[in-house]
């Protein structure tokens, strides 16, 4: 390999130097400094997530037993010691059920609708309507359900399932969305090619290619149900017995409200429970969260996405 | 299109003008014969020494064993076929390589005698030194006059901004067309105009190298003659490499050319480095002729 | 295409678009449900009910001013911690953090925001109420005390302050997310440019990355502010619930949110209950609008954000 031209010495030009000239060091010390605080802003907030995870382990974990997870709820008022969480979980169960029965057709339906039906115009007004719904503050959620279905029918846990399967469907419809758009054109195309009619298309090829993600978007949407304190709490309101009651038409006791609950009556013994309970649920929670995450980036990565 | 002909302004840092590089004293754009003459009255420095340099992007091998030295005030063409590395080795002169994952290069590469890659090397200095136009246009979304101004006032010469920008406008053969709409956004400007606005923010800040990566290979032929006739131009004052994978350009523009093609073991490797009217009239590798005939590419 | 193709194509499309129609349906029948339930408060008390202060239930007195200005405050207030701190992180999750540490960190910040709000709130009854009161607010009084917005530090702890941090643990989480994503869409190529010229990374973030995605950002902290007014558990836990009309960040405050939390199941008359309505109407109108802003704002720059 020829190349050689000139060949100036390899004695270093002073003039050229490659160290820092003029402001360089200052700048990059400036610059080093604003790297520094964006990985402190994160770093504060890994900080404050392990935090609140220590704290409700500290004062909830000692809670924990099986008694605990299924015996009746405490007597109100918080006085008399002793107390579960049973009826609530299965409360929580029942309505998050309800929801998601109603929440996972309508989300899937009204993506599908979207993805592979809409023209431009309709799908971007629902599109907007989907955005609207998934801001909507839960409360208003449960003022919406309270006057439409409450103060009519009286509360029940019905209610309190409708008003979660408004917060599912926008999350799980926006999920699905982009879980059908992912779907390589070109299965579309081959389908096409091969005559099959489009709704065996849609149901038989696309839907289950999309799946996983709208899997994974329903579990996430049912986490964050099982969460919502507002719309239970104008809906399936008050809740009369400490025993397992899971009659829909009536009101059962869910998770979070009754956290509320404990917590307002402001006892030592009262207050341990809500902790114990709020452990449980933050576990629950954040358990389901990762867990879905990670199947799904598992695969994802099998079927080479 | 007019060189600038005053005396280079106040910056901070050391002076990058070569000494006895032509500035004041030089004319409008010489024609081949008295470049020719320049050539050889401009007393050359090696700016770039490169000593067996390989790059590897993990396992894979893009670039292998090239030695060549890159002269100042010459435009030196880098040509050949696609993938065989050109682009690669331009990169590695001003270290942009070095956020490509995997990325790692074997051998010395010498700026002005300095390891590039040396301990002592600061990479953000480099760049100051060593300017890169890229294939594709790329402005900022921000006026013309901005453009031209952001780097230099990142680097504290905010005195004369102004002329400072009107003269790298000149140079980029720009000024005439935008004078009049500086604080227009430079993304209404045409494709040809958007990579003379990009040569002219290169030059802004006086860096001693520019470095294009096929500038015209996005643009019409209007656009690329413009293009060349300022290379030709720039090449009194700062060194020019230029990655092209038009040959006549190469004829056209660059005083040395090196040509670069795959080996047998389809890795990039230099294949001759000439002045370039040998390089294209008599070449002394087969390949060399193969490719510049026509004969693959 | 037979017949029972074609049939079941209709069906299909039919029934995607009842699920689209459906969310289009319960959108307008929450605007109209909310705005049906506070006519009658509406009707007695006419636009100026916002500005009003006094709150007497008992005499039929109503005046949201202290709900209004308290949503407004929090919501401000944390929106604007929440952007520096949600931008810093997204700034170093898409621009700075390697790939591994980013695929780790991220999730994590995501994690804060699947905290259900009444765990958050438990928390801050806690832990932030009680640290605010013995560390933060006598130093911020003694060093700042001169200023009205920091005057002196309450017996409780639970504060318009309180509010904010709460909601920022909250905001930050998803300005965060959106940022994240929004900064990896600026294109390598000016990223590049600006480094070939010599910049430092900070120069090339506050140069090209930023001033391109701007509309984004503010898009991004609408949003934000939209979850933060609509934040009713939480707040309502720390914030005091006093229907005063605070100059002082430390003393008890009030939001629209948290007051229907708080007295929505046991209203003093039909009147209150109305009146909640007119409140929750309020929300809604700062939700819907916040929400339209938003989009409005990241469309005008060409993405969906």
């Amino acid at each position: 390999m020829s190349a050689l031209g000139n060949t100036s010495g390899m004695v270093p030009n002073p003039m050229h130097t490659l160290k820092p000239s003029g402001n360089l060091r200052r700048r990059q010390l400036t610059s080093r400094l604003f790297v520094s605080l964006t990985l402190a802003a994160a770093g504060l907030a890994v900080a404050v997530l392990l935090i609140l995870v220590y704290y409700a382990a500290k004062n909830g974990a000692s809670q924990l037993s099986f008694s605990f997870l299924t015996a009746q709820l405490p007597a109100p008022g918080g006085i008399v010691p002793g107390g579960g969480m049973g009826p609530a979980l299965a409360g929580t169960a029942e309505v998050i059920l309800i929801a998601t029965i109603i929440a996972l057709p309508v989300g899937v339906l009204t993506a599908i609708y979207l993805s592979e039906f809409a023209s431009r115009r309709i799908g971007r007004v629902l599109t907007t309507a989907l955005e609207q719904m998934a801001g909507l503050p839960t409360i208003i959620v449960g003022v919406f359900i309270f006057g439409l279905i409450v103060q009519r029918a009286g509360p029940s846990a019905i209610a309190a399932g409708i008003a979660l399967a408004i917060v599912e469907v926008p999350l799980i419809a926006r999920a699905s969305i982009e879980s059908l758009r992912r779907v390589p054109g070109t299965l579309r195309e081959a389908a096409d090619a091969l005559g099959v009619a489009r709704w065996r298309t849609i149901l038989g090829v696309i839907l289950p290619t999309a799946a996983n993600g709208i899997i994974t978007a329903t579990i996430l949407a049912v986490a964050r149900a099982a969460g919502e304190t507002a719309p239970v709490l104008l809906t399936d309101q008050p809740v009369v017995s400490q025993a397992y009651q899971l009659d829909p038409r009536h009101t059962v006791a869910t998770v979070p409200v009754e956290i509320l609950q404990l917590l307002l009556s402001g006892t030592t013994s009262a207050v341990d429970k809500a902790w114990g309970m709020a452990f449980v649920l933050m576990g629950l929670i954040l358990l389901v969260n990762i867990g879905a995450r990670v199947w799904l980036r598992r695969s994802e990565r099998k079927r080479g996405v | 299109m007019s060189l600038s002909s005053e005396e280079p302004p106040e910056q901070a840092g050391p002076r990058l003008r070569l000494p006895g590089a032509a500035t004041a004293d030089s004319p409008a754009a010489p024609s081949p014969e008295s470049a020719a003459s320049a050539r050889s009255s401009v007393a050359r420095e090696t700016v770039f020494t490169s000593r067996g340099v390989s790059v590897n992007y993990g396992a894979k091998r893009a670039l292998d064993n090239v030695t060549l030295d890159i002269e100042s005030n010459y435009a030196t063409a880098f040509i050949g076929p696609s993938g065989c590395g050109k682009s690669t080795l331009l990169r590695c002169f001003n270290r942009m390589n070095d956020s490509i994952t995997g990325f790692r290069i074997d051998g010395d590469l010498l700026y002005h005698g300095h390891d590039l890659y040396g301990s002592e090397a600061n990479r953000v200095e480099v760049r100051r030194r060593i300017g890169m136009v890229f294939q594709k246009p790329n402005p900022f979304p921000k006026s013309i006059y901005d453009n031209v101004a952001w780097a230099a006032r990142n680097l504290g010469m905010k005195q004369n901004l102004d002329e400072r920008v009107e003269r790298a406008l000149r140079s980029a053969a720009l000024w005439d067309e935008v004078k009049d709409r500086l604080k227009a956004s430079a993304l209404g400007l045409s494709g040809g105009q958007q990579q003379r606005l990009c040569i002219a923010r290169a030059i802004a800040i006086e860096p001693d190298v520019v470095l294009l990566d096929e500038p015209a290979s996005a643009l019409d032929p209007i656009a690329t003659a413009a293009i060349e006739d300022l290379i030709t131009a720039l090449k009194s004052q700062y060194t020019i490499v230029i990655v092209t994978h038009n040959m006549q350009q190469a004829m056209r523009v660059a005083d040395k050319t090196a040509f670069f093609s795959l080996d047998e073991s389809r890795i990039g490797t230099l294949i001759e480095y000439e002045n370039t009217d040998k390089l294209f009239s008599r070449p002394s590798d087969k390949r060399t002729e193969a490719y510049i005939t026509g004969q693959f590419g | 295409m037979d017949k029972v193709d074609r049939r079941a194509n209709g069906a299909l499309k039919w029934l995607a678009l009842g699920g689209g129609a459906l969310v289009f349906l319960v959108l307008l029948a929450i605007v109209y449900q909310i705005l049906s339930g506070a006519s009658g408060a509406f009707d007695k008390f006419g636009l100026a009910f916002i500005f009003h202060k006094n709150w007497v239930p008992a005499s039929n007195q109503y005046g949201a001013w202290t709900f209004v200005y308290g949503t407004l405050v929090t919501g401000v207030g944390s929106v604007l911690i929440s952007t520096v701190l949600g931008v810093s992180i997204g700034l170093f999750l898409s621009l700075m953090a390697p790939r591994r540490v980013a695929a780790i960190i991220g999730p994590l910040v995501e994690m804060l925001a699947a905290i259900p709000s009444v765990i958050i709130g438990l928390i801050g009854i806690y832990l932030i109420c009680p640290f605010i009161k013995t560390d933060i607010e006598p130093w911020v009084h003694s060093a700042f005390g001169w200023i009205p917005i920091f005057g002196a530090p309450q017996p409780v702890g639970n504060s318009i302050f309180a509010a904010i941090l709460v909601l920022t643990i909250m905001v930050v989480p998803i300005i965060a997310a959106l940022t994240r994503d929004l900064f990896l869409t600026v294109p390598g190529e000016l990223r590049d440019g600006a480094e070939a010229l010599g910049a430092t990374r900070w120069e090339m973030i506050r140069g090209v990355v930023i001033p391109t995605t701007q509309s984004g950002i503010v898009a991004a902290a609408v949003l934000g502010f939209g979850r933060a007014v609509g934040e009713a558990i939480a707040v309502a836990q720390v914030i005091g619930g006093v229907p005063a009309d605070p100059l002082n960040l430390f003393k008890g405050g009030y939001t629209g949110a948290s007051v229907i939390a708080n007295t929505f199941t046991s209203p003093v008359s039909n009147l209150n209950t109305s009146v909640l309505f007119y409140i929750a109407a309020i929300l809604l109108v700062i939700s819907i609008g916040s929400n339209l802003a938003a989009q409005r704002i990241s469309r005008s720059f060409g993405h969906a954000l």
